[in-house]
């Protein structure tokens, strides 16, 4: 085993930070974490980790992606994650934009919540994420993977 | 005490209306977390924004928990192993933006993990039942399984 993979985490508050801090195990040996969230009391959370905060918006508010987005790259940058990865919603896109555009890995994990379709989100991710994850089964196909699911995680 | 939540994203009147008239026939108090409603309870305590300690800390104080199909507060009621109620928000009523918590709340009904109400009928007959248990619980001890394998399909160790 080599070095530590640095890890950038990011999730709006509410179900999708819930369902992140449940897939990344912090007793991990091999993986380093920081946390990227829309709330800064989320910190509360990930006690002891690194941890940012990036403006929350939706597609009802989408010009403030654009803030978000140069922020995410200057996070990005400070921190050289290998890898950043995102269970959404839409501003964890936008870092997923910012850091294709920095030329790291990407990944998408579709919320539990979508168990029929993926999510819109989780639909344009898709078209440029190295890897996009679906949390059901039934949803698997040749590109989008299954890796299990926060329920038995 | 019994934990009632909406979520943070849009109102959800119908729901709030319907526990504030469970909340006459009962003694335990209830608090609910509810978000820009235009309904104004009578007989139920109402909080706006919890920040996520002040929300673990009434997950983890209630004997109940009733609350939309959002993931987030399933999956919270499920680390705090309570017993929940869930009534999912629906499109017609404009409610969300799609159906999507009628569908969480039927599959995650059929794996076993909460208690559903679809109308008000159920809710208050779910409510009033004294003896609700917690369902199937959440695996206790995460591996790292799941991340090592979506770490592994994007870099090789």
């Amino acid at each position: 085993m080599g070095n530590k993979v640095k890890l950038l985490a990011v999730a709006s508050i509410g179900g999708h930070w819930i369902q992140l801090l449940r897939i990344i195990n912090p007793n991990n040996a091999e993986v380093s974490v920081t946390y990227l969230s829309t709330h800064p009391k989320c910190e509360g959370m990930v006690e002891g980790q690194k941890f940012y905060t990036i403006s929350d918006f939706s597609r009802w508010n989408f010009y403030k992606l654009i803030p978000a987005f140069f922020r995410a790259l200057k996070i990005i940058q400070k921190e050289r994650p290998n890898i950043v990865i995102s269970t959404g919603a839409a501003p964890g896109l936008v870092v997923l934009l910012a850091a294709k555009f920095l030329g790291k890995k990407t990944i998408w994990v579709d919320s539990i919540a979508n168990v029929q379709h993926l999510s819109l989100s989780g639909n344009i991710a898709s078209k440029f994420v190295n890897q996009t994850f679906t949390q059901w089964e039934s949803l698997k196909t040749a590109k989008i993977l299954y890796a299990g699911n926060v329920l038995e995680q | 005490m019994i934990f009632v939540t909406i979520g943070t994203q849009i109102s959800f009147d119908r729901f709030i209306e319907a526990i504030d008239e469970v909340a006459t026939l009962i003694d335990e108090p209830i608090i609910a977390q509810v978000f820009k409603g235009s309904y104004q309870t009578k007989n139920v305590k109402t909080v706006d924004f919890l920040n996520p300690d002040e929300f673990n800390k009434l997950m983890e104080e209630a004997r109940l928990i009733v609350g939309h199909a959002g993931m987030g507060t399933i999956l919270s009621a499920l680390k705090y192993e309570k017993p929940i109620i869930i009534f999912p928000r629906m499109a017609s009523l404009g409610e969300h933006r799609n159906d999507h918590q009628m569908v969480t709340a039927m599959r995650m009904n059929e794996l076993g993990y909460v208690h559903v109400a679809y109308d008000r009928k159920q809710l208050k007959a779910l409510i009033l039942n004294k003896d609700l248990q917690p369902l199937k619980k959440l695996n206790s001890n995460p591996s790292n399984n799941m991340i090592d394998f979506i770490i592994n399909s994007v870099i090789k160790r």
